[in-house]
């Protein structure tokens, strides 16, 4: 067993009195997709912010590849490998493929004190990476906005893998679009995951977690209900343990399948 | 494979699909308008281009800022009132105090761009829409120009300046006028009129080329530059994009803001500077409403009021129709006050054209 790229261990995180976090412990290995459910407020979104440097946890450990460490900032965690691609900040619609794809890590060219972005190494990286993840942009200097939900994700996706990603994040980027543009993200996943990254895939919808997971967490009122293989476990299980309980036992029974 | 929904775009509408788009269509019409109404009052000859061409170099250099500004997701309504500020303190350091023109000048530049960064300091802090805190800088700033001006000098208007700044090399950089040699020898070749009797006589009319417009177009080629080759260029559109996904990849947002705001107030400051150069005086009652006109030249160049989005080049063809339509009414010999409905129209017009092609552009719905 080799030591996992990110390892968080009892991680809890308080607001003030609120705990939003009880104690949560999370790894994800090498080209893996280990998927993290829960419901809305189930402390999703908290816990990958602590993962991703945004929070600082308030107590508990965290591991990046075997040694110990404390994130800063969410720059912190991306120099250490660690990406998030959050659902809808992942791209500035208005600016260009090119321009998103490399904000914030621009390459340049430069000429005495004059130092400029270097354009065409810019775009032809950005066509190949995109061709790569499978889509095939028309020009690398049209908006992200003429791109569809999908492809955006892609591209936050494929920005995240470029710039030399241990571990992708990837919070909810299926739950805003349609099943063609769902399938496509999915297969993207299959894609990254098999270069050997270690992905987190974070969703509520159980049939998204089971098409592409190795291993399921589920999250439920900022605890975690354990963790499950591939195999291991039957969707409307972990139907059940996202809901915590009963009640959609019963709701499930009345409109007749899983949700 | 080529996804077959996807039309070849073709080079020509490439080419024309552009943020300034609206405003090279706006700069066309207007030109033709006023050949057709005011071709024979004298407006395009030297001196009719050199009498517009000073007023859109000076909205230019105001509207290069507030484009800067805008696109990085802020405005500033300070602008007007930081144009009067900073030539009153010219005029006091230098007229009242004494002190050499040129160290007047770089004071008032260093009080007015730290003036920005307040400004920026206090609206990334506050976290308050710069519309409000730049607004209570409008009346803060034109409150004090005033009270300075009376509390030194006993009034609004301090003259002086041009003798004070006699053969000073900084007032020459916003005041002179190079290339005379060039003039004259056009005028030599019967290129340009020449007076034909006073003390001037045997000069050209038009004497040569403005500091103000050399200062216009190097701001706009350095905004344009900066803007869309450059790295902080990328990190400005981002920071007016979406804050908080700029924040993410590792934009230092606030940087980038803050920055702008300061390159609004240095921008106002050449104003003031080239103006009190010019007139050889300061007024505390200067730049009225210069805010409104900037970002109006703005608007006309297609930039988006919430940012993320703009041209500058599409700014300075902003200035250059409002400069053509201010002076060319009155070639046309219409009446003054008919110069603010026919801006509004423009305005509207070039707006509603912008949308349409911002939208074509960024698949905006």
């Amino acid at each position: 067993m080799s030591t996992p790229l990110i390892e968080m261990n009892n991680i809890e995180k308080h607001f003030g009195p609120v705990i939003a976090l009880g104690g949560v412990s999370f790894d994800v290995m090498e080209g893996e997709c280990h998927c993290l459910l829960g419901d809305n407020g189930a402390g999703k979104s908290t816990f990958i912010k602590t993962m991703s440097g945004v929070h600082k946890p308030t107590k508990g450990t965290m591991k990046v590849s075997g040694k110990e460490i404390t994130f800063d900032s969410p720059r912190d965690a991306m120099e250490n490998g660690i990406a998030t691609v959050y659902q809808d900040l992942a791209m500035i619609p208005l600016m260009s493929v090119t321009r998103n794809f490399w904000m914030g890590r621009e390459p340049r060219k430069s000429f005495g004190p004059f130092k400029w972005i270097d354009f065409d190494q810019a775009n032809s990286v950005t066509l190949n990476e995109m061709a790569r993840m499978g889509i095939n942009l028309r020009e690398p200097e049209q908006a992200v906005g003429t791109l569809s939900g999908g492809e955006r994700q892609t591209v936050a996706i494929a920005r995240a893998v470029y710039f030399g990603a241990k571990v992708l994040i990837l919070d909810e980027p299926t739950s805003a679009l349609g099943v063609r543009q769902t399938s496509n993200v999915l297969a993207t996943i299959d894609r990254v995951r098999k270069s050997g990254i270690g992905v987190i895939f974070i969703t509520h919808n159980v049939r998204h977690a089971m098409a592409v997971g190795d291993r399921f967490t589920v999250l439920n009122r900022g605890q975690t209900h354990g963790t499950a293989k591939r195999g291991e476990i039957k969707p409307e299980e972990l139907q059940d343990l996202m809901a915590g309980g009963q009640e959609l036992a019963e709701l499930e029974g009345s409109l007749g399948g899983t949700i | 494979m080529t996804d077959e929904r996807l039309k070849q775009v073709s080079t020509l509408r490439r080419a024309m699909i552009r943020p300034e788009l609206g405003a090279i269509c706006g700069t066309i019409l207007v030109f033709v308008f006023f050949f057709m109404i005011a071709g024979d009052s004298g407006m395009f000859s030297p001196e009719g281009v050199q009498n517009w061409g000073v007023v859109s170099a000076q909205f230019a250099i105001i509207a290069v800022g507030a484009c800067l500004l805008m696109i990085a997701g802020e405005f500033d309504l300070s602008v007007g009132s930081m144009i009067g500020f900073a030539g009153v303190v010219i005029a006091i350091l230098s007229v009242h105090l004494g002190w050499p023109v040129w160290l007047s000048i770089i004071a008032a530049f260093i009080v007015c761009v730290a003036l920005g960064a307040l400004n920026g300091f206090l609206v990334i802090k506050t976290g308050l829409p710069s519309f409000i805190v730049t607004l209570a800088f409008l009346y803060i700033l034109r409150g004090l120009t005033i009270w300075l001006s009376i509390l030194t000098t006993r009034q609004t208007i301090i003259g002086g300046v041009k003798e004070a700044a006699e053969g000073d090399p900084l007032a020459f950089l916003f005041g002179g006028v190079i290339f005379k040699d060039l003039f004259q020898w056009f005028a030599d070749l019967g290129l340009l009129d020449t007076f034909t009797r006073g003390s001037r006589e045997g000069q050209p009319v038009v004497e040569g080329l403005p500091m103000l417009v050399v200062w216009a177009v190097v701001l706009v080629i350095f905004g344009h530059w900066l803007l869309t080759k450059t790295r902080f260029g990328n990190w400005i559109f981002a920071s007016g994009g979406d804050a908080q996904a700029a924040r993410y990849v590792g934009v230092p947002v606030n940087r980038v803001k803050i920055l702008m705001f300061m390159f609004t107030a240095f921008c106002a400051t050449v104003f003031a500077t080239c103006q009190v150069m010019e007139f050889g005086s300061a007024a505390a009652d200067r730049g009225l409403l210069k805010e409104f006109e900037a970002i109006i030249c703005v608007v006309i160049g297609g930039a988006l009021l919430t940012g993320g989005y703009g041209s500058v080049i599409g700014a300075a063809l902003g200035a250059l129709i409002f400069g053509v339509v201010q002076q060319g009414l009155f070639f046309a010999g219409a009446e003054s006050s008919l110069f603010r409905v026919f801006l509004g129209g423009i305005l509207i017009l070039a707006v509603i054209m912008n949308t349409y092609i911002r939208r074509m552009i960024t698949g905006e719905r």
